[in-house]
């Protein structure tokens, strides 16, 4: 690895720690920055900067180390410890890379959607959900996993609010987020609560050792795993818990609804297999019983109904919000699976479909950029008007229908045989189903864009008019992400197996990359 | 003759106190009960006193919503600029110890500068909620009182 002698040795051993200071630190001071200009320059460092210590930290882990950083010198298990692992270091890297993919869109787009007033605060409190969700990532401490839940809420809160200078019912949407979200993380604290009072730790790794001697714990501990499925599956939008989902993605600024669908929910799923298979372990009966029934009951059926939701939507945000839950379907069920195999396949799928999402979400901002669309209707003949725009769009719901030399297709084929793998045939059917109805969904926006003619405003044909090059570039780069991936997913099925690895200990889950 | 004549003199002696007493909690925790949360809330509550009584525009030429803001941001400077000192220092992030030559004496700098950044920001949070909301259209007039 010799792009890791590039990082100061200081940086290294202190980088699990600078990730989460820089931007909430930052975040703090643009709040009370008077320039718009300079937020953002300011905000788009700081991601280049979390990205490119991010990229050490994985180069690092996949050296073979693993790092523990205490917070204020204090060792695990009494103070809070900052744990990069092979878990942790991918979601890390994903995370700073999109907020800097979102940060090049933002600068036209906010301009477009945010009041001139609103705007330093608004990069600010963007700097702090992003310090947010990646402290839930990185640390090591049950309780601290709370707090960062906390802060990412509470900022992606107001984020969401942001979207009224455009659409006024972005304040129902971030209202209803905020207490649904709220909701869920009481559910969330109290479930840490309860385990907190079973093994009298909260650091994740203790806490585990303690469950493992005590085979599973008493009741409380039952409880503790019920509260705290409900409280993450609130977060990620599990099935039945997802109704805040649609109208936050739908109303919110495309920005933060870009960086949300491609961060904030793969977050909390990283926490779900993190306490799943970490703290509690498949093992002790009643966890192996939860995931068997609940993750892929609920997951089944998310990929079922919220793809039949997303076939009747009219707007298109909304359609994608939908094929969001059901895309996390796809995840819980490889999570579900409680394999090594199917750890990896729901662990890939949530890497590939954050650059699926988060492109697709792109271009659609582009769209309202330029023509003020969101209804499916109106997107007559964009094929011509926004070429560059519908080709990347394209391109990315080609990756997520899940077609050959696509990152869709390699996560759907990897979570299909790790369910084959446990004879689930039926679990088979239903993803391929689900790809059909996914079929069907994005072929309703691209059937309107390529097969119609654009409308004819004022007697003229609408003319041409491509979006700024700042956001061609980031829906460029993630549609050709999404190609590289899917030609070659050697390094995605690396990083997928890593994780699953340190969730179960057998080695290579996955057979090598599956490429077409 | 204005209305509220006793609650006028008795809050204008008592929040000279409340400010004291909150600065008393501040000091005082790191050897008992209270800290910098407690003591924000209580000098929070002097400011929010000031403002009932004498009306939110009088409150925002005593406290002006500008310096609230920046008290926000300035609390978690000093708490997060504390961490960036031992780091500077050589030590980890937030590790007090090494703020003074004897580590006892570092803990107890760490924590009274922490504490600090916390009542800040603690107190500029309080008036800067209640403000936003007291600062809405009044449904009751005084007349109606």
């Amino acid at each position: 690895m010799d792009l890791l002698s590039f990082f100061p040795e200081w940086v290294m051993t202190h980088g699990a720690a600078l990730l989460v200071v820089l931007p909430l630190l930052m975040g703090v001071v643009l709040a009370i920055l008077p320039s718009e200009k300079l937020a953002w320059a300011l905000a788009f460092i700081v991601a280049l900067i979390c990205s490119v210590l991010a990229l050490g930290l994985v180069l690092q882990i996949f050296g073979g180390e693993s790092l523990v950083y205490s917070m204020g010198g204090w060792d695990p298990p009494h103070g809070i410890s900052y744990v990069v692992d092979a878990l942790s270091a991918p979601v890390l890297l994903l995370i700073s890379l999109m907020a800097v993919l979102c940060l090049l869109y933002a600068w036209p787009s906010v301009r477009a959607e945010v009041e001139p007033k609103k705007r330093a605060p608004f990069y600010a409190a963007f700097l702090v959900c992003m310090a947010g969700l990646l402290g839930m990532v990185v640390t090591g401490d049950a309780f601290n996993v709370f707090v960062f839940l906390e802060v990412s809420s509470i900022s992606t809160y107001v984020l969401v609010g942001m979207g009224a200078s455009r659409d006024r019912r972005a304040l129902t949407a971030s209202f209803n987020y905020l207490i649904l979200g709220s909701i869920g993380a009481t559910f969330f604290v109290v479930g840490l609560g309860f385990l907190f009072m079973e093994t009298g730790t909260l650091n994740m790794a203790d806490m585990a050792r303690i469950l493992r001697d005590l085979d599973g714990g008493s009741r409380v501990a039952q409880v503790a795993f019920a509260f705290i499925i409900i409280g993450l599956g609130l977060k990620l939008a599990m099935f039945p818990l997802h109704v805040w989902l649609p109208s936050a993605y739908a109303h919110s600024p495309s920005f933060v609804t870009a960086f949300l669908a491609s961060t904030a929910t793969k977050a909390a799923l990283y926490l779900l297999l993190r306490f799943t298979f970490t703290i509690f372990d498949v093992n002790i009966n009643y966890v192996g019983r939860a995931e068997m029934i609940l993750l892929v009951g609920f997951g089944v059926a998310g990929m079922i109904f919220a793809s039949l939701q997303a076939i009747f939507q009219t707007d298109a945000r909304r359609t994608l919000a939908y094929s969001s839950v059901a895309q996390v379907g796809y995840m819980l069920l490889g999570i579900g699976l409680a394999t090594a195999a199917g750890a990896a396949a729901g662990y890939l799928h949530l890497l590939n479909h954050a650059v699926i999402k988060g492109g697709l979400f792109i271009c659609l901002g582009a769209m309202w950029y330029r023509f003020g669309i969101t209804r499916i209707s109106d997107f007559r003949g964009l094929s011509k008007t926004m070429p560059w725009t519908m080709g990347a769009f394209t391109i990315s719901a080609l990756s997520l229908i899940g077609v050959p030399f696509t990152a869709g297709f390699v996560s759907k084929v990897n979570l299909a045989t790790a369910a084959a793998n446990e004879g689930w045939w039926w679990a088979v059917g239903v993803i391929v189903i689900t790809s059909i109805l996914a079929i069907i969904y994005m072929g309703n926006i691209l059937k309107e864009a390529y097969f119609k003619e654009p409308p004819v405003v004022n007697g003229a044909i609408v003319a041409r008019n491509e979006a700024p090059l700042m956001m061609l570039i980031p829906m460029w780069a993630l549609a050709l992400a999404s190609i590289a991936i899917g030609i070659n997913s050697d390094l995605m099925v690396q990083a997928a197996n890593g994780a699953a690895e340190l969730l179960f200990p057998v080695t290579n889950a996955l057979p090598g990359g599956v490429t077409p | 003759m204005n209305p509220h004549v006793i609650l006028r003199v008795v809050s204008k002696f008592l929040i000279p106190l409340i400010a004291l007493f909150a600065f008393y909690v501040q000091f005082h925790g790191d050897f008992g009960p209270g800290g910098g949360f407690q003591a924000g809330v209580i000098l929070a509550a002097a400011v929010i006193l000031y403002a009932l009584i004498f009306g939110i525009d009088a409150a925002k030429k005593a406290v002006p919503p500008s310096a609230v803001r920046i008290g926000m941001s300035l609390g978690v400077l000093i708490y997060g600029g504390t961490g960036v000192a031992t780091w500077l220092l050589g030590a980890n992030f937030l590790e007090y110890g090494v703020l003074a030559h004897d580590p006892s004496h570092g803990q107890h700098y760490g924590i009274l500068a922490v504490e600090l950044g916390v009542l800040f920001s603690v107190a500029s949070v309080m008036v800067a909620i209640f403000y936003a909301f007291g600062s809405r259209q009044p449904d009751l007039t005084d007349e109606d009182w």
